[in-house]
C-alpha cells in the first residue's frame, strides 16, 4: 500500500471510530429518554432482572466463595510472616468489598449477562423482531432496550454485594474452619477494619458505574449488530473485550478519586 | 383501477449510497382491493413497503397512505399511522420469548387498555381465523414454517389494520401451507375490508388471489395489470417470469468480460 492508501485507510478508521462513539453516545441518551416504561411497567423489568441478576447468581456465589477461600489461603500465609493471622477477617473483607467484589463481579456479569444481552438483541434484529415491533408503532428502546439496561444497572451492585458476602464466607471456612485462626479476632478485626461509608459505599458505587458501562456497552452491541451470525458472534465477543477492559480502566479511575491520598 | 386510492405512490426514487433502486416509480392501491408486486430479487420490492411503512425516505416524490404523506409526518404522526397499518414479515417475526398467545396479544397490551377477559377473547378469534386457536399455549419454537407464518399473521391483523403489507409471505412454504396462507390473505382482507399489498416472487399463488399485478425491474414499473391480463400477457419480461423462463431479458448470465479471454483461450488459426 502506498502512504497515500495507508493515511486514507487510517482516517476512515479514525472517522469511523468517532461516529461510532456518537452513535454510542445518542443511544445511550435514548436509552434514559425511554425509560420512563421500565419504571411504569416495573413487571418488564422484573422480567429482565430475573434473567440477568437471578440467572447470574450461580457463578456469581461460586466464584466468590473461591475467591474468598483463596485470600483466606493467600492472606493467612503472608499474614503469619508478621504476626498478623488475626487480621486475616479484615484482609479478606477489604479485599473484597473494596477491589474484587465489584471488578470480579462485573467481569462475571458481562461474560453471563452482558453477552446473553448482546445475543438476544442481536438475534432479535437479524430475525427482523425488532422490525416488526417498529413497525406496529412500538419503540423497541422503551420497549426491549431500557428494560435490560435498569435490570442490569440494578443487578450489579446487588450482585457485587453477594459476591463479597460468600467471599467473606469462604474466607472464614478456610482461616477459621481449616486453618484455626480465632473466630472472634477474625469477625472483630474485619468490623474494626471495614468501614462502611468509606469502605462498602464506595464499592458499592463502583459496582452501580460498571453496571452501567457493562449494560450500556451489551445493548448498543447487540443493538448495531449487523444481522447475520457473524455478525451476532462478533458482537458478542466486541462485549465482553469491551467490558472487560472498561472495567478495568474505569476501576483504576474510581480507585484513584475514593481511595487517594489514604 | 377506478375504487378510492389508499396508498399513492407518486415519481419515487430511492438509493442506497449512489445505487438507485427505484426510480420514479407510479403505484396505486385502491381500498379494499389485493395487489401484488413481483420482481427479481434485488428490484426494491421490500424497499417499496420499507417507504410506505416509514422505515425509508424516499429520495424524491412520495408515498402517501390515507391522504397523508408519509415522510413528511413527525415521529408521533408516524406511530400513529402505523397503529393502523399491518406487516407480515418474510419470516414471520414472531416474538421467540413470548407464547403464541402473547404474541397476538401484544399489540392490543401495548396500545390498548382492554381488560384482559377481551383480550384473551380477541386473541383467540383471531387465532380461530387463521385456524391455530389450539396452539396458543406453544411457543414459537415449536411451530412449524407454515404455522408461524399464519400466527404471525393474526399477529398483524389483531388491531384490524386498514393496510396488511406482506413480504414474501409463500417463501418456503409447503404446498398446503401455500394455499391456505394465500386464501387467508384473501379472506382476512375482504373480511376486515383492509387494502393489502402482497410483494412475492409467487406468480402461481398470486395470480389466485390478487385483483392486480405491478411487475418492478431495474427501478421502475415495467408492467402492470388485473391476473387475466398478466397471464396472457405477451410482453417479454411478464412472459419469462410468469413462465419461470430461465432467459430473457432477465439474462441468465452475470454481466461479465469475454469468456473465452477469462479462459485465455486464444482464436485458432
Amino acid at each position: 500500500m502506498t502512504i497515500v492508501e495507508n493515511l486514507r485507510f487510517l482516517g476512515h478508521r479514525i472517522v469511523n471510530a468517532v461516529w461510532r462513539i456518537g452513535y454510542a453516545s445518542r443511544f445511550f441518551m435514548l436509552i434514559l429518554f425511554y425509560s420512563g416504561t421500565s419504571f411504569r411497567r416495573f413487571h418488564l423489568t422484573v422480567k429482565e432482572l430475573f434473567s440477568s441478576g437471578v440467572m447470574s447468581l450461580i457463578i456469581i456465589l461460586v466464584a466468590g466463595t473461591f475467591v474468598g477461600m483463596v485470600l483466606g489461603l493467600q492472606g493467612y500465609e503472608t499474614l503469619k510472616r508478621y504476626g498478623s493471622e488475626s487480621a486475616l477477617g479484615s484482609l479478606v473483607a477489604l479485599s473484597l468489598v473494596r477491589e474484587l467484589g465489584p471488578v470480579l463481579a462485573a467481569l462475571l456479569f458481562a461474560s453471563r449477562a452482558g453477552s446473553a444481552m448482546t445475543a438476544e438483541i442481536g438475534l432479535m434484529k437479524a430475525t427482523e423482531q425488532i422490525s416488526a415491533m417498529e413497525m406496529m408503532a412500538i419503540n423497541p428502546i422503551a420497549r426491549v432496550v431500557a428494560p435490560r439496561f435498569w435490570a442490569g444497572v440494578i443487578s450489579m451492585p446487588l450482585l457485587s454485594a453477594l459476591f463479597s458476602a460468600m467471599g467473606v464466607f469462604g474466607g472464614y471456612v478456610v482461616g477459621v474452619v481449616l486453618i484455626g485462626v480465632d473466630q472472634g479476632s477474625f469477625w472483630s478485626q474485619m468490623q474494626a477494619g471495614v468501614d462502611f461509608q468509606h469502605d462498602i459505599v464506595n464499592g458499592m458505587i463502583k459496582s452501580f458505574v460498571f453496571g452501567v458501562a457493562v449494560t450500556a456497552i451489551a445493548l448498543f452491541e447487540g443493538y448495531d449488530a449487523p444481522p447475520t451470525a457473524e455478525g451476532v458472534s462478533g458482537a458478542t465477543t466486541r462485549t465482553v473485550v469491551e467490558s472487560s477492559l472498561t472495567i478495568l480502566f474505569l476501576d483504576f479511575i474510581l480507585t484513584a478519586f475514593m481511595f487517594q491520598g489514604e | 383501477m377506478s375504487s378510492q386510492a389508499l396508498v399513492e405512490i407518486r415519481d419515487v426514487n430511492f438509493a442506497y449510497d449512489s445505487r438507485p433502486i427505484l426510480k420514479g416509480v407510479n403505484l396505486t392501491f385502491p381500498k379494499g382491493k389485493v395487489i401484488a408486486v413481483m420482481g427479481g430479487s434485488g428490484c426494491g420490492k421490500t424497499t417499496l413497503l420499507q417507504l410506505i411503512g416509514g422505515a425509508l425516505k424516499p429520495s424524491s416524490g412520495y408515498v402517501k397512505v390515507d391522504g397523508q404523506v408519509i415522510h413528511e409526518l413527525d415521529h408521533k404522526g408516524l406511530y400513529l399511522m402505523r397503529r393502523r397499518m399491518g406487516m407480515l414479515f418474510q419470516f414471520g417475526a414472531l416474538f421467540t420469548d413470548m407464547s403464541v398467545y402473547d404474541n397476538v396479544a401484544f399489540q392490543m397490551r401495548e396500545h390498548t387498555d382492554l381488560p384482559e377477559e377481551i383480550i384473551r377473547d380477541l386473541v383467540l378469534m383471531k387465532l380461530h381465523a387463521v385456524g391455530l386457536r389450539g396452539t396458543h399455549h406453544l411457543m414459537p419454537a415449536e411451530l412449524s414454517g407454515g404455522m408461524a407464518r399464519r400466527v404471525a399473521l393474526a399477529r398483524t391483523v389483531a388491531l384490524d389494520p386498514m393496510l396488511i403489507m406482506y413480504d414474501e409471505p409463500f417463501a418456503g412454504l409447503d404446498p398446503i401451507s401455500l394455499t391456505v396462507v394465500g386464501n387467508l390473505i384473501r379472506r382476512l382482507n375482504d373480511a376486515l375490508g383492509a387494502t393489502s399489498v402482497v410483494v412475492t416472487h409467487d406468480v402461481q399463488e398470486s395470480l389466485k388471489i390478487v385483483d392486480y399485478i405491478y411487475f418492478i425491474a431495474d427501478g421502475v414499473v415495467v408492467a402492470e395489470g388485473t391476473p387475466a391480463e398478466i397471464s396472457t400477457s405477451d410482453k417479454p419480461f411478464v412472459h419469462q417470469f410468469v413462465h419461470g423462463e430461465m432467459d430473457g431479458p432477465v439474462p441468465f448470465h452475470y454481466p461479465s468480460s469475454d469468456y473465452g479471454q477469462d479462459l485465455n483461450l486464444r482464436p485458432s488459426r
